[in-house]
């Protein structure tokens, strides 16, 4: 379809369309921050956040999510749970728009898995452009996913008193098409557009000091490295970076029962690499004890294997990994520092 | 406004667990619990040696278990459990006629097609044991599509050993050579005294006809491998299965990872020729 645009008085009248269709999250306030939330108002919405404390996965992907309920007894039994509710994500960045499409891919990748997308089948993705980097911790531009071409239904740009409209999907054209307060781009939004992207192509740059193509061969001729030892010196193994991470989609499968010991439910719960237990076996052998090589095992999944798994890299550098570490572990120094002499 | 629905694949529930009953159980050692389960829907489990399935106590968790009994036993399958968590202790008070639930088979197996006509050295130790005997009594299922057969078994101590009557089976069996070891013996034990790579003295193979499946404890690994290197055994005939804690089963949760692979999906049975690419592999 070809684009649109919406003059920003009538984006109200648009997002209360969508709430009166759908539940609708979106970026608002929280405690000098920003997080996706449900909202009941247009005027929660932060239109001009930089980034959200956690990405959208968790409304695809819930931190807690129940997949199966059982009965216990003498005849056990048990039901698969699949739960899902349409919802409209509104004002997802470019980076956390391209984090959703690896969500996908992992997902989809047989056996496919229904909990994930039964709620991604009834997700819309409006994303919102942003001019430029959220702060100093983002890396967008070096992993390429600073602009979306793909992934969104529909991606808005503030291109001065209206939005540019770009639709990425039919689905993306049919919340638009019988709204007569979306017209279509003309020369002059087409030219604000292009301005738009001159600029932020100037206000976003590299940070990685070499194309990150080179990220897997760099990584894969650095298992031994002692980089891995310098930043595990520091590293707590608390975890947040995976918390945080809107691409990480390790699990830990937990069971809980009703207080009559009846039945109950079984759980997911999202984990992390970087706890000491997460590669323990039954009877205490641990593949990997050290935080060293937790670290090793996660910037590898990051930057080379979820690449050559799924097609994607598995950061988009949205640096939230980076921005909510307690010991200022930063993946662009790492990076950096791996590359040894072809940096220096 | 229409909101329409993202075409995405279609996916059945992946973590539904069916129902099975177990009709015999009995301890094989201190620890380690003998169960033979036959499925609700009366069809067989259709599992490959070497493949596991995610155990369900509804209440406590799942845990992955491996098969122990080979494929061409059609109306049971069997598993052989260590108590040393909260699910398989939950499993070792179960009794015959108890039901159960589990989900699989889950991963490769061994390619027991690509074996066929080939001289097989098994080395199996501790509870490493129970995932080979899948194979083992497939071999002998199928004698006349295997070779020579040679069997090194081997445990910490005398009554740690598992399957006692099926490895007094082997050891009678003309067509197998079975060698078995205990690294402390007690004052009844008459055998080799030893660990497990102390019977490759014993071992007699064509090298470059042979497969060799090796299952052991994470230890066994580097010193099984390099005995059966130097009998000359080639990197790609030198099958083993990797323990990790399997989680989903499907390849999604992350915990069996080893670098890029999902143990649970692309193994557990690796070749040396693998392996030795795998960071933290063995």
């Amino acid at each position: 379809m070809l684009p649109k645009i919406i003059k920003k008085d009538n984006l109200r009248g648009f997002v209360e369309g969508l709430m009166a269709e759908s539940a609708v999250v979106a970026p608002t306030p929280r405690g000098g921050k920003y997080a996706f939330s449900p909202i009941e108002s247009f005027d929660e919405i932060a239109l001009d956040y930089n980034i959200t404390l956690l990405s959208p996965r968790k409304y695809l992907y819930p931190q807690v999510e129940t997949l199966l309920s059982f009965k216990t007894g003498k005849s056990p039994s048990s039901e698969a749970v699949v739960e899902s509710s349409p919802v409209v994500i509104f004002g997802i960045h470019p980076c956390d728009v391209a984090a959703i499409g690896l969500l996908d891919a992992v997902f989809s990748d047989p056996p496919a898995d229904p909990n994930y997308l039964d709620k991604r089948r009834k997700a819309v993705l409006i994303g919102l452009n942003c001019a430029s980097p959220c702060d100093s911790y983002c890396f967008c531009r070096d992993m390429k996913t600073y602009n979306a071409t793909e992934g969104f239904d529909i991606m808005l740009t503030d291109i001065g008193d209206r939005y540019f409209v770009e639709v990425g999907t039919p689905r993306g054209e049919a919340l638009l098409v019988e709204d007569a307060d979306f017209t279509g781009a003309t020369a002059a939004d087409l030219k604000a557009l292009q301005d738009y992207q001159d600029q932020k192509e100037k206000n976003f740059v590299k940070k990685i000091p070499y194309d990150t193509k080179f990220l897997p061969e760099i990584l894969g001729q650095s298992d031994n490295s002692l980089v891995w030892d310098a930043i595990g010196r520091k590293c707590f193994s608390c975890g947040a970076c995976n918390t945080t991470c809107p691409t990480c989609y390790c699990f830990n499968i937990k069971d809980d029962v009703s207080a009559d010991l009846s039945g109950g439910v079984r759980k997911r719960i999202w984990d992390s690499c970087q706890l000491g237990e997460f590669a323990e076996v039954a009877g205490g052998e641990n593949f990997r004890k050290d935080r060293s090589a937790r670290l090793r095992h996660r910037f590898n999944r990051k930057a080379k294997w979820i690449l050559e798994r799924y097609g994607k890299l598995g950061c988009v550098g949205c640096g939230r990994c980076d921005r909510n570490c307690l010991v200022k572990i930063n993946s662009v120094e790492v990076y950096t520092q791996l590359a040894g002499e072809r940096v220096s | 406004m229409t909101i329409s629905e993202k075409e995405l694949p279609a996916a059945e529930p992946i973590f539904k667990p069916v129902m099975g009953k177990i009709v015999a159980t009995r301890m094989l050692a201190e620890k380690e619990r003998y169960f033979r389960v036959v499925l609700e829907n009366g069809k067989p489990l259709g599992h490959k040696p070497g493949q596991f399935v995610e155990v369900s106590m509804f209440g406590v968790g799942e845990a992955p278990i491996s098969i122990c009994s080979s494929p061409t036993q059609e109306d049971s399958f069997e598993m052989c459990v260590r108590n040393v968590g909260s699910v398989t202790n939950a499993m070792h008070k179960l009794e015959p006629g108890s039901p159960i639930a589990l989900r699989g088979p889950y991963g490769n197996g061994f390619d027991v097609q690509a074996m066929k006509g080939k001289d097989m050295l098994f080395v199996a130790g501790g509870l490493g044991l129970a995932p080979a005997r899948g194979v083992i009594k497939y071999v002998f299922d199928r004698r006349r599509d295997f070779g020579k057969v040679t069997i090194l078994c081997g445990a910490k101590t005398p009554p740690e050993l598992l399957f006692k009557e099926d490895l007094a089976e082997w050891g009678a069996r003309p067509d197998c050579a079975f060698h078995v070891s205990v690294d402390r013996p007690d004052e009844s034990w008459k055998g080799n005294k030893g660990v497990i790579t102390t019977l490759f003295k014993y071992v007699k193979v064509d090298a470059a006809n042979t497969f060799t499946v090796i299952i052991g404890p994470p230890v066994m690994y580097k010193y099984a491998i390099l005995e059966a290197l130097t009998l000359g055994i080639p990197e790609s005939r030198i099958l083993c299965s990797l323990e990790r804690r399997m989680k989903c089963g499907v390849g999604k949760c992350g915990h069996c990872q080893i670098g890029n692979v999902y143990v649970c999906k692309e193994g557990p049975v690796f070749s040396y020729a693998q392996i030795k690419r795998m960071k933290e592999g063995i």
